[in-house]
């Protein structure tokens, strides 16, 4: 049976998947070299965790994340040297090197961070939602947390406004089973955590986190569900990290065998198989893309590795927006080079024809409940 | 200049404000229907509708963050805190990601947004409703503080709180809201990080915020009456703290006595004194004296509640002690 993907998507899915495995290699080796600092979290093995989603949304849908950040970015176009120079804590990188690793931000790119704090962007998602409803916009917002972030209050308290009001959020859990050493079996009662979306009334569904198609056909139906304005979705991604918590984690709380059994599940492989089988490119082409990605990553570390650390001037900008400072746009800062921007209506131009609870709703219940107003 | 209570005069910073720009938006618990735990929304609902007079669910976390994260994308949400007290449970999202953004981010994103409620005791409450908390919060960069005594400050302070491109938090007093007093009409905008002489003095300076404002009022008087002459400076931010008026007054009175409701350790009162030692101590006639909240957990009985908090015997004391007069 053919596929009904076509050759460039199947093909610019492999790209990203790769170019992220390569950097976080990179990524890791620099680490190892004392480049890279701090806490310094991997995606290798969930790739197809943000590749599927990116690929199933529209440029300009609202993303964000937990500290383990630097995938989604990378899938949705972010400079591979600009994001290796805010790990090396360069003042070429997406934050001027004040963020590091587990704070990326390419506002340029719709990506609205990484947050170090366990389930701190789960109600910044629904926020941002809010704000596409409120402007009347059919934008949905993506947002990322850990299989541990799911026992946070704040996915609960946000689960619960995100339905009532209909927002356009999709949620996804990347269950890699362990939040740092603790198995989620070990924490959780219920440690499907796709169920929990049912206690709100919302939309909640597993799927196979290390398959890139089955990402993308969840984000796209998920996409679809919300810009009709149908309420929330919770996709729980089963997935597997192949590494440590973070650079520092030499991962002793689990066995090799149970490493060495998910990682037959790799899904760069997987990919490339389906491809290779569906006739649509052999070898040779995904031999090319990678040489090329190498030789990108290679660049990037270069790029990065001979950028300057940021002036101690920089020390007193950005903590307070200063009378008429503009945003920095950093592709324009760092490599000259013109970017698109958001623009908000003005508050004149606005018109919120919204209702979040309309009147008559609202009217009809008191009178059933015989309240007069 | 028409008389208003402090509620009325939030209220109508809020209409005019929500009038002006329709990114504004107002959050919190019985905001809507209930017309305010406060009634400092009353009739907002009937104007502006349920999309942006938003009764939300006790989250205090899950709605300080949504609202977080609609400023993150051009909205200019007003977030009501019922209490302070309660905001507690909303202090990861303003601390860990409000006060943050602007500097994760390298100066992409910028967080408009206003927090605000009632601080400091409501009276007759005990421990867990009567806190005055403005200080934990005027420790983080990337926050202002704000805490107006009057209904005009109220007024003009809120507008220009919402038409800040940065997090304020604002710090209102369930013993405030019925206070009357004058308040423009229309455009009074109050500049933020001003401190304001409310009353002008000599001999010594009297410096505080919010509700103790009245206290110290009622003290300057009685002092007047025994020929001292007090001024009283009120702060009105505490982030940022406004040192050109406090030196400036410190150096013509060379006598300071900082009052403060919530506890004296950490507090905001000890970060004045560390800019007078610092810049006037060549100025002071006297060690600065601070009357604050006492260092103990507030009770219900009618008579420790009283001893815990300043009032303006204290305040009187404080002033006679700086002036090296006798009886205190
Ligand atoms: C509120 C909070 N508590 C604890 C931590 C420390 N911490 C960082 S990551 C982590 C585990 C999170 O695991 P999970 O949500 O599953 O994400 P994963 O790392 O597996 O991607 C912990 C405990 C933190 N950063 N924030
Ligand atoms: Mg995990």
């Amino acid at each position: 049976m053919a596929s009904p993907y076509s050759k460039e998507l199947l093909l610019d899915m492999y790209r990203k998947m790769y170019l992220i495995r390569r950097f976080e290699e990179r990524a890791g080796q620099q680490y190892t070299l004392g480049k890279i600092a701090g806490f310094c979290h991997l995606y290798i093995g969930q790739e197809a965790v943000a590749v599927g989603p990116v690929e199933a949304l529209r440029p300009d849908d609202y993303m964000l994340s937990a500290y383990r950040d630097h995938g989604q970015p990378l899938a949705r176009g972010s400079d591979a040297g600009m994001v290796m120079a805010e790990l090396m804590g360069r003042d070429t990188g997406y934050s001027k090197g004040k963020g590091g690793s587990m704070h990326i931000f390419d506002i340029e790119h719709h990506f609205y961070g990484g947050y170090g704090i366990v389930g701190g962007q789960i109600p910044l998602a629904a926020g941002m939602a809010f704000a596409s409803r409120y402007r009347n916009e059919d934008r949905v917002t993506v947002c990322y947390f850990g299989d541990a972030a799911a026992s946070q209050g704040a996915l609960h308290e946000t689960f619960n406004m995100a339905s009532k009001w209909k927002l356009p959020v999709i949620y996804i859990c990347e269950n890699n089973r362990y939040g740092m050493g603790t198995a989620i079996s070990r924490i959780a009662a219920v440690p499907e955590i796709y169920k929990r979306a049912s206690a709100y009334d919302m939309r909640g569904e597993p799927v196979d986190g290390m398959d890139v198609l089955a990402m993308y056909e969840a984000v796209k139906d998920a996409a679809e569900y919300c810009r009709a304005g149908k309420g929330p979705v919770l996709l729980e991604a089963n997935t597997y990290r192949f590494r440590g918590h973070s650079m520092a984690d030499p991962a002793t709380y689990r066995t090799k065998h149970e490493v060495e059994e998910e990682r037959k599940g790799d899904p760069i492989p997987k990919l490339r198989a389906y491809i290779k089988k569906q006739g649509l490119a052999q070898d040779d082409v995904f031999e090319s893309i990678e040489e090329e990605v190498n030789v990108l990553v290679d660049q990037a570390v270069k790029f990065a590795d001979e950028s300057p650390e940021p002036s101690l001037d920089e020390l007193w900008r950005d903590t307070i927006v200063e009378e008429g400072e503009e945003d920095v746009r950093p592709r324009e800062r760092v490599l000259g080079q013109k970017v698109n921007w958001p623009t908000y209506p003005s508050g004149q131009e606005l018109k919120v024809t919204w209702d979040l609870e309309p009147r008559e709703q609202a009217e009809a219940a008191d009178k059933k409940a015989g309240l007069i107003r | 200049m028409p008389e208003l209570m402090y509620r009325e005069a939030l209220n109508q910073a809020l209409a005019e404000e929500m009038e002006r720009d329709a990114n504004v938006y107002l959050i919190g618990e019985e905001v809507g229907r209930y017309n305010g735990a406060f009634k400092v929304s009353q009739g907002l609902l009937d104007k502006f509708g349920s999309a942006r007079i938003i009764d939300a669910p006790i989250a205090e976390l899950g709605f300080t963050g949504l609202s977080v994260g609609a400023a993150m994308v051009g909205l200019r949400p007003v977030v009501e805190m019922m209490t302070w007290n309660f905001a507690i449970l909303a202090m990861d999202q303003i601390v860990n990601n409000a006060a943050k953004l602007r500097h994760m981010s390298g100066g992409q994103l910028r967080c408009p947004i206003v927090f605000r409620g009632p601080g400091g005791a409501g009276g007759r409450l005990s421990s867990q409703h009567s806190q005055a908390l403005e200080a934990n919060y005027a420790h983080f960069p990337g926050l202002k503080v704000i805490a107006p005594a009057t209904p005009a400050d109220a007024k003009g302070m809120l507008k220009a709180a919402i038409r800040d491109e940065n997090p304020v938090l604002m710090f209102e007093g369930e013993r405030l809201y019925a206070i009357k007093g004058e308040v423009p009409e229309g455009e009074h905008v109050v500049p933020l990080g001003k401190a304001d002489v409310k009353r002008e003095g000599s001999d010594v300076t009297i410096i505080t915020w919010s509700r103790m404002y009245y206290f110290c009022m009622q003290a300057a008087e009685e002092l007047a009456k025994e020929g001292i002459s007090a001024e009283v400076l009120d702060l009105r931010t505490l982030r940022p703290l406004d040192e050109e008026a406090i030196l400036a007054s410190v150096r013509k009175t060379n006598r300071a006595v900082i009052v403060e409701e919530g506890w004296g350790l950490a507090g905001v009162g000890a970060s004045v004194v560390d800019i007078i030692q610092s810049k006037a101590f060549d100025d002071l006639d006297a060690p600065v004296e601070r009357v604050t909240g006492l260092d103990v957990n507030m009770s219900y009985a009618a008579n420790l509640e009283n001893a815990t908090q300043p009032d303006a015997p204290k305040i009187i004391a404080a002033v006679k002690k700086v002036l090296y007069r006798e009886g205190a």
